[in-house]
This record gives structure tokens, sequence and C-alpha cells, in this order.
């Protein structure tokens, strides 16, 4: 007997706003929430927008004492989590806590707390032997973001397996594969699962300058992400929390619970090419669509949505709309396709999540997300982006898809449970 | 950036010590022989390794090289050319 | 890619199920190791140290030290990275990718597989991280903030993050299956292995596995002595002495070890060299929040693990312990051996002693060493402890001793809460 997985329970922080709510209405009005950046002086940098979280930890509910010794991408998932398991309605403290597991996926962790402790004892990056004495306790914390996953685990009161994924930009769609295996395979019943990431900081823009990977389209700064549009030129950096609630299908029909979606099927392969480049025909990128179709067991045709991941780089649009059409062949030109990138920015290692909860609210509404700032199509990417409008649609099954630094490349399927049994 | 630069020609051996500096050397390739017209791909030197080594040469020469030059430049001669042309600006 | 132009199906595409049933469980096997440890470059520079007792740990010279208060580490010693890595890769990767890549390049040696023996869908790469790749990241962030953005070099983007050993090690080899990176702190290395079999079990015919960690240099020594849990005594003899008395902390190192997790089937398909053992058991748990007065989960790892190998306290000839060094640690753990095995009701012991703790490199390293004992016959010693604390009612192993060796269990534990075992099996 095959256990399948769902969707139960959502929880977000995202920029243009904290709670699930907030975020679809932002996503469906079409709204961007890209904007210079605030959150330290920019100007050196030749990208100088981000999508930034108006974020105040007491107002969502995090204690002083969780403010200070979180990191803000801490902070995010222990909120997001709060937010998600009352959202489930699920009673964790009823439940035999080992069979409750955590997957948080997270790129490059706790770095905005790094970065200031490190300024802090090198003093101002003068000294190599940095100083301990100006080490603050909960730097051990930072430096092994592992500490999240504990965090959110002990949040929720699970005591099953626990980790931090960290596959660069996939990490918050392998976070939720691994936590899909863990119901699967019987160790655990239910999942804490999701991703958060806040990598808005210095090193950051610094890092990603130095590979042109941002647009230094800082003039128009809430329609500087531009996914498949002709203008686009590098993606657009963000931040931000998803945290869902996975559980056992028939245990999840049994107390009642609302079920969003099932996670049909999930794939990750790597193009074993380049640590950041990617080649155009997306070969790797559909294999990994094609594993996820098979463990689905759904063909293409099924498709009625795809969730992009449009970073609004020249190169990533075009070698996903490859494996598109690789995996999809001619019903790539007949599913919608967007990218909420262009609203929220890549939040790296979180996006993933965010996009799968994205995916899920889709489901639920009918209603899929537009692209963003799409005014110009490139000639060379011809397939219906949903541009700058959200569209009223039905929608049984959606894919969503990663791509990340380190030449991961995952898909994950979503599909209404009720679709003929296995 | 505190040096003072005054502008002098960057030379093929330069770029190829700081190619070397930068990004190594790829198996089977030698720099030191005519690569002036060889791709740089087929040198081995991918858009990242043009990014490092155009970062180098800007804080070594305390010039700004247009964002294209990595797209555009594909040889040493021709990153040599829009560097000594005066297309690159002092920084 | 047989659909049609017209599209948009009315009813969904579902496949009829296989008409087979899903396969037999296989087994997961292990065919090739892959070592770089503070007393070892290389298996069997390691495994030889590691019998007789000699300790890689001393003064740290990878930075100077003496204005911190810890000054002992675990440095691997003779490692030319120019002699095993690429030109073309030296300006992109930090120390610790390079002892990943040189460690995985001998696993895969050592198991013998030529490019193009497995299908390249059916190699995947998984592998544990802590801090991701300190130094480089170090030298970046004070480029940055020492001269400006303009200094930062290109390949921070990905060099220091936490995915760059698998990217790497993918690369490298052409592997373009599924692949991973888990953060679970010291019991990754364990995590990392348990997540190849569950690869395996769902058919793909290898998994690189296992973890290389190195946080030597300043940026990486600074938050482990703010964790409180650092030795500070200054004699390497004297400074990790896990379940001593006189315990007074751990001691870092650098290093860890790759291990080719196969599919037995495949494997013996193949004409694998040979098969160091079989990951029979595997299981993980988070301990309750501090505080909230629930016990730690650490024995329900340990349990787990054995009933998932389907073998009995009894069965087990010999346990890796986590050994963190620190009196409240050591005494949980002992305690669970305890509770588990009886009172000295099995050979305990912490070839760690001599390398230090390897971050996401450390547990990967017990299982490699764990199974190098399999084969072997000899458990390797808990070095520099004449004894164990008598508190402990461990039946601690202090000198290599001989056994006939079947299964062993490895117990590894992350700051913060993480708990993992793993049951490994002889080969027959």
């Amino acid at each position: 007997m095959v256990r399948r997985v769902v969707i139960t329970g959502l929880g977000v922080v995202a920029p243009g706003g904290v709670g699930v709510k907030e975020y679809w209405e932002l996503l469906t009005a079409g709204r961007t929430a890209t904007r210079t950046i605030s959150f330290y002086d920019a100007s050196p940098f030749r990208s100088r927008v981000a999508a930034e979280c108006d974020f105040d930890p007491a107002a969502a509910g995090l204690s002083p004492q969780e403010t200070r010794r979180l990191d803000r991408a801490a902070q995010f998932a222990v909120v997001s989590t709060r937010e998600a398991l009352a959202d489930s309605g699920l009673d964790t403290s009823a439940l035999d806590p080992s069979r409750i597991g955590t997957s948080l996926g997270s790129a490059v962790g706790c770095t905005t707390s790094l970065e200031r402790e490190y300024v802090v004892v090198s003093d101002g990056g003068r000294k190599w032997n940095v100083d301990h004495e100006y080490a603050v306790p909960e730097l051990y914390r930072h430096f092994v973001p592992s500490s999240m996953a504990a965090e959110v685990g002990q949040e929720a009161g699970a005591e099953g397996p626990a980790a931090v994924v960290s596959t660069g930009c996939t990490s918050g769609l392998d976070s939720l594969g691994h936590a899909v295996e863990l119901i699967r395979e019987g160790t655990c019943d239910v999942m804490i699962a999701g991703a958060t990431e806040a990598p808005i900081s210095p090193i950051t823009s610094a890092c990603f300058d130095a590979i042109h990977a941002t647009t230094p389209r800082n003039d128009t700064p809430e329609s500087a992400c531009r996914p498949f549009d002709r203008t686009r030129s590098g993606l657009v950096l963000g931040e931000g929390a998803a945290i869902l609630v996975l559980e056992e299908l028939e245990s999840a029909r049994r107390r009642g619970a609302h079920i969003y979606a099932e996670i049909a099927g999930f794939a990750a392969r790597c193009n074993a090419y380049h640590m950041t480049g990617l080649k155009p025909d997306g070969r790797e990128m559909a294999e990994a669509i094609d594993a996820a179709l098979d463990e689905a067991r759904l063909n293409p045709t099924a498709i009625d949505y795809i969730n992009a991941h449009g970073s609004g780089t020249k190169m990533n649009d075009r070698h996903e709309t490859g494996a598109f059409k690789r995996s999809l062949g001619d019903h790539a030109y007949a599913t919608p396709v967007s990218s909420i990138k262009s609203m929220i920015g890549h939040s790296l290692g979180a996006i993933g999540s965010l996009e799968i909860a994205a995916c899920a609210l889709a489901m639920e509404h009918g209603v899929l997300p537009p692209t963003a700032n799409l005014h110009e199509p490139d000639p060379e990417l011809d397939l219906d982006y949903i541009p700058l409008t959200a569209r009223e649609r039905k929608t049984d099954t959606v894919l969503s898809v990663g791509s990340g630094f380190g030449g991961f490349q995952s898909a994950m399927l979503l599909a209404r449970p009720e679709r003929s049994a296995r | 950036m505190s040096t003072t630069t005054t502008k002098t020609e960057v030379t093929l051996a330069d770029l190829t010590r700081m190619l070397r500096e930068s990004a190594g050397e790829e198996e089977g390739v030698d720099l030191d022989g005519d690569v002036l017209d060889t791709p740089f791909i087929d040198l081995g030197y991918d858009s990242l390794a043009l990014l490092q080594v155009i970062g180098q040469i800007q804080r070594e020469y305390g010039i700004a090289i247009p964002d294209d030059a990595v797209v555009d430049a594909e040889t040493p001669g021709a990153l040599l050319d829009l560097i000594n042309s005066g297309q690159a600006s002092p920084a | 890619m047989t659909a049609t132009a017209t599209a948009t199906p009315t009813a969904p595409a579902v496949r009829p199920a296989p008409a087979t049933a899903p396969a037999v469980r296989t087994t997961a096997v292990v065919t090739g190791l892959g070592i770089a440890a503070p007393n070892g470059l290389g298996t069997e520079d390691y495994w030889r140290a590691t019998l007789a007792g000699e300790s890689g740990l001393g003064r740290v010279t990878r930075f100077d030290p003496s204005q911190y208060p810890s000054t002992i580490g675990g440095e691997v010693p003779g490692y030319v990275a120019e002699e095993h890595i690429p030109s073309r890769l030296m300006p992109q990767t930090d120390h610790m990718t390079r002892l990943a890549l040189t460690a995985a390049d001998w696993a895969v040696a050592d198991a013998g597989i030529a490019p193009g023996d497995l299908p390249e869908y059916g190699m995947g790469v998984v592998t544990a991280a802590s801090g991701g790749a300190v130094e480089f990241g170090q030298r970046e962030l004070q480029n940055l903030w020492s001269q400006g953005k303009q200094y930062v070099s290109a390949y921070q983007s990905f060099a220091w993050f936490y995915a760059v050993n698998t990217g790497q090690i993918s690369i490298r080899h052409k592997m373009r299956g599924p692949s991973g990176v888990l953060l679970t702190e010291q019991a990754g290395g364990v995590d990392s292995i348990g997540h190849a079999r569950r690869h395996v079990r769902k058919g793909v015919p290898m998994v690189v596995s296992g973890g290389v960690d190195a946080a030597l240099c300043p940026w990486g020594w600074v938050p482990q002595i703010a964790s409180g849990l650092m030795s500070t005594v200054s004699d390497p003899s004297r400074a990790y002495l896990p379940f001593s008395a006189e315990a007074s902390g751990y001691v870092p190192g650098e290093g860890g070890a790759i291990l080719i997790v196969e599919d037995a089937e495949s494997a013996r398909e193949r004409g694998a060299e040979h098969v160091y053992g079989a990951v029979a058991g595997y299981a993980a748990t988070l301990d309750p929040a501090p505080g909230s007065g629930r016990p730690s989960a650490l024995r329900r790892a340990a349990e787990n693990a054995l009933a998932d190998a389907g073998v009995r306290p009894e069965d087990v000839d010999v346990v890796f312990a986590d050994a963190a060094g620190t009196p409240e640690l050591d005494r949980a753990e002992a305690k669970v051996l305890e509770e588990i095995f009886g009172a000295r009701g099995v050979p305990v012991t912490a070839p760690k002693s001599m390398t230090g703790r390897l971050l996401a490199g450390g547990a990967a390293l017990d299982a490699a060493t764990a199974l190098l004992a399999l084969r072997d016959g000899v458990i390797p010693p808990t070095a520099g402890v004449a004894e164990a604390d008598p508190g402990h009612r461990i039946d601690l192993v202090t000198g290599a001793r001989e056994a006939d060796l079947r299964t062993a269990l490895v117990l590894a534990r992350g700051h913060g809460g993480f708990n993992a075992a793993l049951v490994l099996r002889r080969a027959h």
C-alpha cells in the first residue's frame, strides 16, 4: 500500500506581507514587492534592488528572547511554522512526537547574522584572527544553520528526523521532496516542511554582483525582475519563508483535515555540468520532470499549470523553456506558465517552498498567478507565460520546477488526491 | 581603492598571468603559445573565469571594463583590444 | 512526448498502476572508501595510525591560535592540493572542497567504478555539511569589508556554500542522479549515508555519500569557542578525552570520509572488487526543546536503527560512540548505552579521540572506520584515555582489541538536538 502525502497547512512570510492571505493577494493582484534595498547602503553595488519583507518580529508574535536568539531566516521559519500548524488544525501535542519530522530548506543559512557578527569580531574586516571576546553566544547557532531545523522542529513538538536540506536554489523543493519521502517510507506521519531564507546582505549583493547574476535595472525597482521578457537582465534577490504541514493522506482524511493538494511526484537531478551555468536544452531539468511524472504516474498532458523557476536571467529562462518543451512536447504550448519571482524576487533556498505554497493556493482558488513585468515577449520564448494579470482556471495538476547553483534541477507535481486511485 | 594608477597597456603576457592566477590553467592548453585569437572557451575558460579575470584587471589597472566585455570579447585578443582601445574607463 | 497539440485533456492523464509489484527491498552496501583524516591521509594510512593509537591532534598551524583559549586541533597532514586538484579548480575551491574531491576520487577508484560503468542518472551524490567552506568565506568577507565589493571573488557565489561539495563531486564524476545535501551538524555523516540508502532503495544503483569538513580558520574557530563546548586544554594528548574523568570538551579537526553506497545486486553485476559491509539500519531523531522536561531522543534513534536492521542489542559487537567529550554529554550517551546494552554490555570506542570532531565529516569517518573494523576483525582504540570514568558504566576500548565483528552501531549527535544511528553489518 503506497502512502500518499498531502498538504494540510500553509504558513508564509513573503515580501509584501506576513501570512498566507496577504501573500495570495499580492500574487493574484500581479503586484510587485521589489524595491530599492533599504537594509543597508547598496549604492556601491551594481544591483541595488531586492524584494524585502516588512517583517516586525514582535508584531509577528516572536518574544524578545526569540528575536534576539534567532537569525532573521529562523524568525521567518518559526512564524511560518506557527501559521501552518494553526491552518492545518493539527494538534501536535496529541500526536506521537516521534512520528513528526522536520525538513527545512535553506541555501545560505544564517548569512545575515553571520555577516553582522563577522564585522564586529573582525573589526570591520581588519583582523584575520577575529576576536572571540566579541562573539555573541548565538554565534555557533548561526554558524551551523541546522540550528534552524531544530528550532522549527522543537517549535512544533516534532521528535522524528530533522534536517536542513541545502541544495542551493532548489533547497525549497528538495526539502519538501525529502519530507514526502519520510512519510512515504513510513518513518513519519506528519512533516513540518518548507524553507526559509534571509539573504539580503552586503556579501550576497557582492557575490551576485561579481557574476552579474542580479539585475542592474536600478532605476525602476518595482519592475526590475522581468522573467521571460525580452528586456530581462537578471534576478532580483528576495527573502521569506514558507512552511507546509504535510500528512499521510488517509490519516489526514480520518481527522477531516482540509487538503490543499497531494504532492504526487518529485525528482531531483544534477546537470553535472557547471556550478552556475546551464545548457540551453534543459536536458537534466527535463529528466527531473519526466521522473516526477513517472513517480506520480501522470502523463505530461495532465499538467495544466507550470510554476516556473523563471529567475529572469537570460540563461535560465531559455534553459527551462527548453526543458518544458522536451518533457511536455506540444502540450507545453497549451500549458500556462508563470514566474512569481517577478513579484517576490528570488529568495534562493526559500523560493521553492514559497512557489509550492503558491501552487497549492492556485489549485485551491482556481486562479493562476501571473508573470508581472512581462510586456515585451522574447521571440525565443514562445510559451504562454500568463503576462501581467492573474487568470481564472480550474487546475488539477501543477508542475513546479527549480534550478540551482551546484547544477541542481528539481521538479515537483501537485495533484488533487481524488484523481483515480493508484 | 587607494592605489594610484597610471594608464598602462595590458599585454597578452599580463593577461595570461592573470588568467592563471584568477582561473587556473586547463590541462592540455598552452597559454604561452599563440592564443591571441583562440576563443576563451577553447582555452578552457567559462564566463565565470572571465568575470574573475576581468575583476582582477580592473583592480590591478584601476580601470572599469564594461559589463558586456564578458559576452563580447570571445578571445584574449578581443579582450585586450577592448581594454587598450580606451573603451575601458578609469575607475 | 506523445502529447497532442489539442491539449487540455478532459480527464486527468493518469497512468495505470504497473502490473508488477515493487521490487523486493534491496540491500545497500558500501563498496568504496576515501578518507582524509588528521592522523592519516588515505584509507590505509589512516587505518594503520588508528589501530596504533596515533593521534593527529596538535597545536593549530593553519592560523596562529595563541590569542584563543583553545589552541588544539586536528589538521590533515601532508595534503598538497595541487597534486590532486586540477589547476582550473584551484581558484574556485576551498581547502574543504579540495579534500572532499580528493576523498571522492579515492572512494570511486576504491569501488572500481570507471566512467561509463553506470548510467549517468544512476549515480547520485549526497553529502553532509555544517558551516560551509568557512575559510573561503572568511577571505571574501574580509575582501568585501576591508577593501570593497570589487575585491570579492566571482566564485564566492558558490565556493563557500553548504552544497558545494555535492555540486563539485557531481560535476567531476558526471553523476546526474538524485543528489542532496543534509545539515545536522555532527550527525550529518550518518544522515547522508542513511539518505544514500534511501536513494538506492528507490532504484539508484550508486550514491556517493559521507562528509568532509574543514573549518580550521579563525572564522571557523571563534563560533566554536562561543558554543562553550571546546576544550581549553593546551596539551594535545590531554585536550580531548571522551568518557574519561578528565573530559574537558572537544577538539575540532578537519577531514572526513566519502563512502560509495551501492545496490548490492548492481555491485555484484558490475563485479565490484570488494564489499566492506551493508548499511543494515538507520534512524534519526530530534531532541525535544530544552526545558520541555521530555527526555533526549538519542536512545530512540539507536533503538530504531537496531529495529530497522532487524538486530537485537546482543547482536551488536561494537559501538562507535558520538563521544562529545564534555562530562554532561558523555554521561548522557553512556546512560543510553547502558540502558540498551546493559552495564558494560558492549565494547564502545571513540577513534575520533585521535582526529578531533570533524563536524560534518566526523560521523562519516566513524562509519568508514567501523567498516574497516568489521573487515579486519579489530576494534580501534579510544586513544589517550586510560580508562573510562567509572561513573560511565561502559566497556571503553582503550587499546586495539581483536574480536569477531559482525555488526557495528555508529552513534552521532549534532548540536541543537540531532541524533542519528547507523547499523553496519560485515559483508559475508
